[in-house]
């Protein structure tokens, strides 16, 4: 755990990733952005900022998809509810979906799910090479952690943009990938160990493991993943009455604690 | 259409009587059974009233006076911290106030120097106590029982000690000092005792992290209560430095103009075109 004195950095930034030279050009990752870049559509350029790499026109559709097939414009979605908040408060629009995106880093949905989804296919599918039965793999995982991402929602036991994902992946040719494949097999053995499916994050990882992501290349591409929806929720509450989004009456609020008392 | 029936929520901390002519307006507001208006408001300090919303219960003298000598230790980090740093950068572009304080979150809420290292600390503490032996193990080891993939990175430093120096500042020291002689606990009094065995261990300056973690802990807080409380606490120094910064102008704030090299410059692409030709 030994670094360089913090004098070496003092005034010192060695970068790869670009640099503005301002009245004259741009360097972005490399490449001119104004010249070589300027053909990218946003989400292809996007992805080649946080990985450095092309992507063919299959992949990027998929991959959109991806973003597309979970963008709920439904403001009882708890980032989305921010948003919708947001609105309602009349704080400006880039503060409100910067908190909402920033809420999808959570435990019970969003980034950390999707995340640990990928880890685990990754994890697995190198297992599964090895020789270990998808059987034995599901048991250490389930008596090491306990759970596995990807498999189980809460609220609902069925999730709708399976099918329509895996469909649209299968007709750009990527319904057969090792760890999409893997995805579907684990569900099989988890429906008839303890009736619990998939969940999105499931397929979603194994989409993207089949393209090379690794978990932080995942994490970083999952920054925007649920964001298509956030901009309406905040939106319509910007056009309604402020303060209208579902106000709470005092009698709302179910008091749990200490009885009244003085200081 | 007419209403459905309102949703609940359910709260052990707040409850708000409503006033007869309007559900919506509160004639009383309470917190853990304490009037707000009548009782925290007239009798409570702020640090009595902010340790009641985190434990459920009003501090003690000692508690209470350990809370305000903490808060004015986190009060503001100082120009050099990343947290206070990206909260001037919203500052002097002139940014929304919310953005400079969000900037201040964000950055302040890592593992290197942020609250998240707080979180990591008081972890460590409910589970070592004062073990020597364990902390030391920890700090050479700090990700040894961290196997599952997280949204946070596994750490690169031993947490609450700086690998950039092998010693703490005469700052954090006096810092520690101070906080000892107000504690009713035992963790900062242990750290005091033991730092230099720590630092010799992982061959790294004990940090301002590892005297506020300690200080939380004797405070009674959790791992959670603290990160939040870290947070919150660290706000004003950023929201008076975005000020400052805002109202001194962007030319007296450092561009870093000559600092960056460029090391895959692929060179002039092409010549600027004249719009005026198009």
């Amino acid at each position: 755990m030994r670094f360089k004195p913090l004098s070496s950095y003092e005034n010192n930034v060695q970068t790869k990733v670009g640099l503005s030279f301002l009245s004259e050009r741009v360097v972005f990752r490399g490449k001119d952005l104004h010249f070589e870049l300027k053909d990218y559509d946003w989400f292809k350029f996007f992805l080649f900022g946080i990985t450095g790499k092309e992507f063919t026109r299959q992949e990027l559709e998929v991959l959109g998809f991806i973003w597309l097939s979970t963008s709920y414009p439904d403001a009882r979605i708890w980032c989305n509810r921010i948003a919708a908040l947001a609105g309602s408060a009349r704080t400006t629009i880039t503060l409100g979906l910067s908190a909402s995106m920033a809420v999808t880093e959570a435990e019970l949905y969003g980034v950390k799910p999707t995340k640990c989804a990928i880890d685990f296919l990754i994890r697995a599918n190198k297992q599964v090479k090895k020789g270990i039965s998808i059987d034995r793999l599901v048991d250490n995982e389930l008596s090491s952690r306990g759970m596995i991402y990807g498999y189980g929602r809460p609220l609902v036991r069925e999730d709708e943009r399976i099918p329509h994902v895996i469909k649209y992946a299968n007709e750009r040719g990527f319904g057969k990938g090792e760890h999409l494949k893997l995805a579907l097999e684990i569900e099989q053995c988890l429906i008839s160990l303890k009736n619990v499916g998939m969940n999105i994050a499931a397929v979603y990882a194994g989409l993207a493991a089949d393209m090379g992501f690794d978990a932080n290349e995942f994490h970083r591409f999952c920054t925007l993943l649920v964001f298509g929806g956030m901009p309406p929720c905040f939106i319509e509450q910007e056009e309604k009455p402020p303060g209208s989004f579902l106000p709470i009456r005092c009698s709302s609020i179910i008091y749990q604690g200490p009885n009244k008392r003085r200081w | 259409m007419a209403n459905k029936t309102p949703a609940n929520y359910y709260s052990k901390i707040w409850l708000e009587e409503p006033e007869e002519d309007n559900p919506f307006l509160s004639k009383r507001q309470y917190c853990y059974g304490y009037d707000i208006a009548e009782e925290v408001l007239e009798k409570a300090s702020w640090v009595e009233y902010l340790y009641l919303l985190f434990g459920g219960e009003k501090p003690s003298a000692e508690q209470a006076l350990l809370l305000d000598k903490l808060a004015i230790v986190l009060a503001n980090p100082g120009i050099r911290d990343a947290s206070v740093r990206a909260a001037m950068n919203a500052g002097v572009g002139g940014s929304t106030s919310a953005s400079s304080l969000m900037s201040a979150i964000a950055v302040g809420s890592g593992q290197f120097g942020g609250a998240r290292e707080i979180h990591t600390l008081v972890t460590q503490w409910e589970k070592f106590g004062t073990n020597l032996k364990q902390w030391q193990a920890f700090l050479l080891n700090p990700n040894q029982h961290q196997d599952n993939i997280d949204l946070w990175q596994k750490y690169e430093h031993p947490p609450g000690f700086d690998p950039y120096a092998t010693k703490h500042s005469s700052f954090v020291m006096s810092a520690l000092k101070k906080l000892v002689s107000v504690t009713p606990g035992n963790a900062l009094i242990w750290l005091l005792a033991n730092y230099q065995s720590l630092e010799e261990s992982c061959k790294a300056g004990m940090t301002l992290n590892s005297v506020v973690a300690a200080a939380f802990y004797d405070l009674n807080f959790n791992a959670q209560n603290s990160e939040l409380l870290f947070l919150i606490l660290r706000l004003p120094g950023a929201a008076a430095h975005a000020m400052e910064q805002q109202q001194m102008g962007w030319k007296k704030f450092p561009f870093y103009n000559d600092a960056f090299t460029l090391i895959d410059d692929p060179g002039k692409q092409g010549e600027l075109m004249d719009y005026k030709d198009l």
